[in-house]
């Protein structure tokens, strides 16, 4: 279960205004796509969502609860690059948040836990299709390669909501297909509540139940920084085709 | 005709070509000296390579007469647990101080103007007050050296940690990372081919001090040696050690490199 309520957020910068009044209701397992101009905003407003930033009024409450000042295993995050850690093998990427979890003092799990959490994320990868890379180094893996990893890597702490920053901005057409799939495979198996931002309208029509777009209501010609941006479009979308399960 | 930044030797090719100079400077020297020699034979500024062997044999192989002791391996020996014993604790030094600087936002308020400030003494202007608060003895010397490179070390290793994306930092801490756990897990794994790539550039100051201080007061040590028999103008003693020092210093190097590329193959750039 995570609801999403954002209340009257505003964030500023000095005189500089980035999000005026910013409300909205988001669902339980929502899949939330967000678009808007470059410097609309809205990274700021994952940025927000995840705890990296604060909002200078107002409030956001995940279950009604308002969400800590910083990040936290409740809000998973993929970036569109840098979010894996390059010293670690694949599998050991995957583990991480299992070891963090449950060692507290050295972070790291030996024997039989260790086998249960490499277990775990041995089947987390087979089911992003990463299972024969295990034992390689995230520089070894292709771009979008990376990308499932860093997914499998976050959507194994079972976050009540994940964030994706342009996650499949930098990759190729045809990989982009397959990770939509894996994306709204994986959605639909952890009941998550996603938001993703996203530069590509056509993608944010296809994997969204709901498209938020960013953008100023109103502009002053003479101080341009003087007003933000806010939600102008919020459209619930019905997904025509069902999406479609791959064979595991 | 390919252009000359095209061309490249080949192996055998490649290996001649830096053996080359070394050749032509050991030639060049022989002939000065024998040169210099056949002038006057007492000259002591080009000992013959003969001389230098000689010299060389009785400090390393023979019991000196008043100590019985084999200066050159009691010399290296001391130089070495000097250099050694420093290099180990700048390095503890520099990691604690580079982790806390670089992760923490108040150890960075609170250390960073004092770690600049120190690394801007020269360690050299402060051996005397070394020497008289900390004795003659191995701490002073020792100090000199930790004092000489531990704060680059920590600055540049901090620099290093806030070179790391803050898209790890952020990803950790949904991952459910505490502070120690994302130095654990995160941080130091990270930093440890970076320390050996600062011991490397550390070096050549750890020597330096190193000579200075045994230079000034020592007992035993190869720059204490050198120092001492310049007054004789023991050329074929100084240039042995030289080299000698050299040799130790890039087999050292080489020893960094490799324990750099096999223990931390994920951090070699891609070929």
């Amino acid at each position: 279960m995570a609801t999403v309520t954002v209340r009257n957020v505003w964030k500023e910068y000095g005189p500089t205004v980035v999000l005026e009044n910013v409300r909205l209701e988001i669902a339980d397992h929502e899949f939330v796509t967000i678009i808007g101009a470059s410097g609309c905003g809205k990274t700021t407003f994952l940025k927000m969502l995840l705890g990296m930033e604060q909002p200078s009024r107002g409030q956001i409450l995940i279950d009604g609860v308002p969400i800590r000042p910083e990040p936290d295993p409740d809000r998973g995050v993929v970036f569109q690059r840098y979010s894996s850690f390059p010293h670690l093998t694949v599998l050991e990427n995957v583990m991480l948040g299992l070891e963090l979890r449950s060692s507290k003092i050295t972070g790291k799990l030996f024997g039989t836990a260790r086998r249960e959490a490499r277990a775990a994320a041995m089947a987390m990868l087979e089911s992003v299709g990463l299972a024969h890379v295990a034992d390689r180094h995230p520089a070894q893996l292709s771009g979008g390669m990376q990308q499932r990893m860093s997914i499998a890597q976050a959507v194994i702490r079972k976050p009540k909501i994940l964030l994706l920053d342009e996650p499949f901005g930098a990759l190729d057409p045809g990989v982009t297909a397959d990770m939509h799939e894996l994306i709204l495979r994986l959605w639909e198996e952890n009941r998550m509540t996603i938001f993703m931002v996203s530069h590509d309208i056509q993608e944010s029509f296809q994997l969204g139940t709901r498209l938020l777009t960013f953008d100023k209501l109103r502009v002053d010609p003479q101080s341009p920084e003087a007003y933000g941006a806010s939600v102008t479009y919020d459209m619930p979308l019905t997904r025509k085709t069902k999406p479609k399960t791959l064979p595991s | 005709m390919r252009r000359l930044i095209n061309q490249h030797p080949g192996r055998a090719a490649g290996l001649a070509l830096g053996v080359l100079p070394f050749i032509a400077l050991l030639v060049m020297y022989v002939i000065a000296s024998h040169l210099r020699l056949a002038e006057n034979p007492d000259d002591k500024l080009l000992p013959a390579l003969g001389k230098i062997a000689s010299t060389f044999h009785s400090y390393a192989f023979e019991e000196d007469r008043r100590s019985g002791q084999l200066l050159f391996w009691v010399d290296t020996w001391a130089s070495l647990k000097r250099i050694g014993s420093a290099l180990v604790i700048s390095a503890t030094l520099g990691m604690v101080l580079a982790v806390g600087i670089g992760v923490v936002p108040r150890a960075r308020a609170l250390l960073s103007p004092l770690l600049g400030t120190i690394a801007m003494i020269p360690p050299l202007a402060i051996l005397p007050v070394l020497f008289i608060v900390l004795g003659l003895e191995e701490t002073a010397k020792i100090a000199l050296i930790v004092l000489g490179i531990a704060p680059c070390i920590a600055r540049d290793l901090a620099l290093r940690v806030g070179e790391l994306p803050k898209e790890q930092i952020i990803k950790a801490q949904t991952l459910g990372a505490s502070t120690w756990q994302l130095i654990l897990r995160v941080v130091l794994p990270q930093l440890w081919p970076r320390l050996i790539d600062s011991l490397r550039l550390s070096m050549g100051s750890a020597w330096l001090f190193l000579i200075a201080a045994e230079a000034i007061a020592s007992t035993e040590g190869l720059g204490y040696r050198i120092f001492l028999v310049r007054r004789y103008l023991a050329m074929d003693v100084i240039l042995p050690y030289v080299v000698w020092i050299t040799l130790l210093a890039v087999l050292t190097d080489l020893a960094l490199r490799l324990i750099r590329a096999r223990a931390f193959r994920w951090a070699e750039p891609e070929r």
